[in-house]
């Protein structure tokens, strides 16, 4: 399909926020607050066992002990818990056996966001696990992937069907203990996705799961755990909107990742959640605890994550590299604009011999938004002849914005060799002058400019994620220039 | 004279000690000072010392050196029959110097502690500084230490009675550097708090050396704030030499206060301590202000060193260059915390942090931390940190040549230190410090009899058993 010129400079300069719509849809929610009732509700509304009902209230009980972290380079006015509805999910009548029977709504919501999970499963080949308001209501592609012995499927279908798996990894990666926001998921978390890959079986389709927030007031707390068994690969793709509306709503996530011996798992996000309008009001706050471990041998994990939403960000995907010979990669690419604010970057906790990691960073700030990376590497005694390098750029456009950088490096061992360089700059007038001068305006310069600035990283995602991602680069800056 | 038992926390009996002690810390104070101190303990009270979870601290931990008994005094204590001369006959061959000796913490001088020169420099103590010129005192007394910086700094503030007083008038070119020597020598555990104030005033220039050094192996607790001035399109020349007993605690806090076209170096070289933590606060209050900040430490055994510069840039046009370098060998511990902030309006400005290790063990640890927060779009920022172990090929380079192990990797560490110590620009300081770098990676320099810059008489030059024909 082409488009001429003039359609496309409209679209893109028009479009503030495109996923600001809101879908009515009958939901089922929990009352607002939260307290052990609260977190009972939960579990028996999804029907889970007992040991999942202790996990959940150990969760909560620590939680109440602990403060919320402020060592983060960011403001917002406290949260009140007591605001939040924790469950929300579109009524379901009957278990669903096909999308014909998926309420015609949320197929709609669905098209609009771009992910028709239909055409999705005929044609690009992707399988999707659609979250809405933390309940999953549609994996497809199930069928091929159970031949191959994949399990994809919704985290609360795990629980039910393969209750051994989740029990032996949920919270092995991240426990309830690990910081005030992986405390709250773990009692409150609703759904998610869950995926295995037995051994030696290489996944031959993207796997992707898309959340979306719709309801008000709610919070998102959705989970997810996937699992490389030996020799195994696969690639795993994650989107995320939500409605526009005024006030701040949050999402707090966990995902953990296990990589046994050989096994190589690849982990991107599109993150976009709504930021907020042009004058800060409003937004998404996202709170996520990711962690990858590589616990065998050979096993590589690599995180690539474009951020372009959220009113904040407080996100760090690490990798604990406790195989001899593991590999870790980070690729980011986090935008703000208005009043946005992120804290990201990456750990990288080098346990076993040989283990190498790579992070590369970039940062780009616009408007009055503030942009800040916070990473850890550290190499323990025993990790002999450890290697990373870590690059972390930032990009500032206007006079109005921040851009930090925080790494953390710690070495105990002689043998391991740790760099980490950082630069801070603007686009040069020389380079705009040059694309201006070749009759590019300023705008699609800058577009053309940061684009290049963050191919690195973007080279790493799947297709599919690759050209969203650079559409959502430019509409992100828009209105940054001048 | 007061003894700081364990019985009670340090805190605790130092907020007492100030209580009990009005008369003697307020004796000289206008009631202005008397004002700044008492904020200041209030300051303390609620900061307190600090502790690991205080994230400017977490790789410092100073619990057993706030647990040890300690004496503390309110007036000049000197070991009885102690030849003051033969400690104090530090020189530097070939270099005059304009030498000041601090015992304890104390200012010592025949001449009435305090001396004005024809062209109106003032070298002298604080005490008597404080009584003589009370204007300049005043005027510059506790406004660049910050409080809140840390607790020690408010204690500081609190307690400070001595130190050292130096003042450049407008327009005077130093010709011969000044030399602070701060020797540690009793018989007594010993808790010392003393605060140097340095005034640069508009086009003048200075080169200040300050040594600090332990004489005996006693257990102190070294609690130093210097305050530094530099005025309009004046230059100092700064360089700081640490060679401390391996149970000294050295917390030395600089705040330097750079007014426009100002020009400050400081180099500070750490070759022997217990712990050591060297705050650096740099604030650059007008345009074109430079500033070049440098360190090397060399820490073995039980050692642990902790740089800490902080560069506020308030201004635009300004520059910065920050770049430290250690060797850390046995079970040493290295801290670096770099910290740039470059303020809103701060456009231009050009800053460097770099910080760069070698590991020696596999029991030595290192925590870099170099941090970089702007919020002004024109600059020009950029940090890096290295960890990492004597270069591999370098080594089989000069080992094909026929130069033993030991010597390659002398040569190798000597050379990665070089590039902090050929930013010397006193040439035979710089040879003395080359000369005790060299000897302290032989194991040779050891916390000696004498102050540092006296006990290693150059007699004859130390070379590396090298034969350069063969290179």
């Amino acid at each position: 399909m082409e488009k001429d010129g003039n359609t496309i400079l409209d679209e893109v300069t028009k479009s503030e926020y495109k996923y600001g719509f809101y879908t009515d849809i009958e939901m089922d929610m929990a009352p607002k607050g939260l307290n052990e009732d609260i977190i009972r509700f939960i579990s028996a509304k999804k029907n889970e066992p007992d040991w999942m009902l202790e996990f959940r209230l150990k969760a909560y009980r620590y939680w109440l002990t602990i403060k919320e972290p402020n060592w983060a380079h960011l403001h917002h006015p406290a949260i009140n818990y007591n605001e939040i509805i924790f469950y929300a999910a579109p009524k379901k009548k009957k278990q669903l056996a096909g999308l014909d029977e998926v309420d015609p709504e949320l197929l709609d919501t669905f098209k609009k966001l771009g992910i028709s999970l239909e055409e999705q499963k005929r044609l690009s080949g992707v399988a999707v696990d659609a979250v809405i308001d933390s309940v999953s209501v549609k994996t497809t592609f199930t069928d091929t992937l159970s031949k191959l012995g994949i399990i994809f499927c919704s985290f609360s279908e795990a629980v039910q069907n393969h209750p051994d798996l989740v029990k032996q990894y949920i919270g092995s990666v991240v426990p309830y203990t690990d910081n005030y926001f992986a405390a709250l998921n773990s009692a409150v978390f609703t759904d998610g996705s869950f995926c295995y890959i037995p051994k030696g079986v290489r996944c031959p389709v993207e796997l992707s799961t898309y959340f979306r927030i719709n309801a008000a007031n709610t919070g998102q707390f959705e989970r997810t755990l996937i699992v490389g068994d030996e020799g195994s690969y696969v690639s795993y793709m994650e989107g995320c909107t939500a409605p526009q509306r005024d006030e701040n709503q949050l999402h707090a996530a966990i995902v953990e990742i296990v990589a046994m011996k050989d096994a190589e798992i690849k982990y991107s996000t599109v993150q976009n959640w709504y930021p907020g309008n042009a004058k800060g009001e409003g937004g998404i706050y996202n709170f996520v605890t990711k962690r990858g471990m590589c616990r065998g041998a050979a096993s590589k994990i690599s995180w690539t994550q474009v951020e372009t939403g959220s009113a904040i960000t407080w996100k760090y995907p690490s990798c604990i590299l406790m195989g001899d010979h593991s590999v870790g990669e980070f690729y980011s690419v986090a935008v703000t604009n208005n009043y946005q604010q992120a804290d990201t970057g990456s750990k990288m906790i080098h346990l076993g011999k040989n283990t190498k990691s790579t992070i590369i960073s970039k940062g780009i700030s616009a408007g009055h938004s503030s942009n800040s990376y916070r990473g850890l590497v550290r190499m323990t005694r025993r990790a002999e002849n450890s290697r990373n390098f870590s690059q972390c750029d930032s990009l500032l456009l206007g006079d109005k914005c921040g851009a930090h950088t925080f790494p953390y490096i710690q070495t105990e061992n002689k043998s391991s060799i740790v760099e980490h360089e950082a630069t801070t700059s603007k686009i040069s007038d020389d380079q705009l002058f040059y694309c201006q001068q070749r009759g590019i305006s300023a705008e699609s310069a800058i577009g053309l400019i940061v684009n290049g600035y963050a191919k690195e990283v973007l080279k790493q995602l799947p297709m599919e994620f690759a050209v969203e991602a650079q559409k959502l680069l430019s509409i992100s800056l828009e209105g940054s220039v001048g | 004279m007061e003894i700081l038992t364990k019985d009670f926390s340090l805190a605790a009996q130092m907020v007492k000690l100030f209580d009990d002690n009005h008369d003697l810390i307020f004796k000289s104070d206008t009631p202005e000072i008397t004002d700044r101190r008492k904020i200041a303990l209030e300051v303390f009270k609620r900061l307190g010392f600090p502790d690991n979870k205080d994230e400017k601290w977490r790789n410092t931990d100073l619990k057993k050196s706030l647990q040890a008994e300690y004496n503390y005094y309110f007036e000049p204590t000197f070991q009885k029959g102690i030849d003051l001369a033969r400690i104090f006959q530090c020189n530097i061959p070939h270099l005059e110097t304009d030498m000041i000796s601090q015992l304890n913490g104390w200012f010592i001088s025949e001449n009435g502690g305090i001396k004005k020169h024809a062209d109106g420099v003032i070298v002298g103590s604080l005490a008597v500084a404080q009584k003589e010129f009370p204007d300049l005192f005043d005027q510059h007394f506790g406004r660049y230490a910050d409080n809140e910086k840390s607790g020690f700094v408010a204690l500081n503030n609190a307690f400070a009675c001595d130190g050292v007083f130096i003042y450049v008038p407008d327009n005077v070119q130093v010709k011969m550097p000044i030399q602070i020597v701060n020797i540690i020598h009793h018989d007594q555990n010993i808790f010392v708090q003393n605060h140097n104030l340095v005034i640069l005033g508009k086009n003048s220039q200075l080169q200040l050396v300050q040594c600090d050094d332990s004489v005996d192996h006693q257990r102190s607790l070294i609690n130093t704030v210097t305050e530094v001035f530099i005025g309009e399109n004046a230059s100092l020349d700064h360089y700081k030499l640490q060679n401390k007993n391996d149970v000294a605690t050295l917390i030395n806090s600089l705040f330097f206060h750079q007014e426009r076209d100002s020009r400050l170096s400081t180099n500070c070289i750490t070759l022997n301590g217990g712990i050591i933590r060297n705050e650096n606060y740099v604030r650059m209050n007008g345009e074109n202000c430079e500033a070049n900040i440098l360190g090397v430490y060399l820490v073995d055994k039980f050692q642990h060193v902790d740089n800490q510069v902080f560069v506020d840039h308030a201004f635009p046009n300004c520059q910065s260059s920050e770049l430290f370098k250690g060797i850390v060998d046995d079970s040493a511990r290295a801290v670096f915390n770099g910290h740039i902030l470059v303020r809103p309006d701060a456009q231009k400005t050009n800053a460097y942090q770099n910080n760069k290790n070698i590991l020696l063990t596999d029991k030595a640890t290192v925590n870099s931390q170099p941090f970089l927060e702007i919020y002004a779009d024109d600059v020009k920022c950029s940090h890096g940190a290295t960890v990492g172990q004597l270069d591999e090929t370098a080594m089989f380079y000069l080992r094909s040549r026929g130069i033993s192990i030991e010597n390659s990797r002398m040569l190798l560490m000597y050379a990665f230190a070089a590039e902090i110590i050929n930013h010397i620009k006193i040439e035979p300081l710089k040879i003395r410090i080359d000369d005790m770098v060299k000897k302290r990676l032989r194991g040779e320099l050891s916390v000696c009899e004498q102050c540092v810059l006296h006990c290693s008489t150059m007699e004859k030059p130390i070379n590396f058993e090298i034969d350069l024909s063969k290179i």
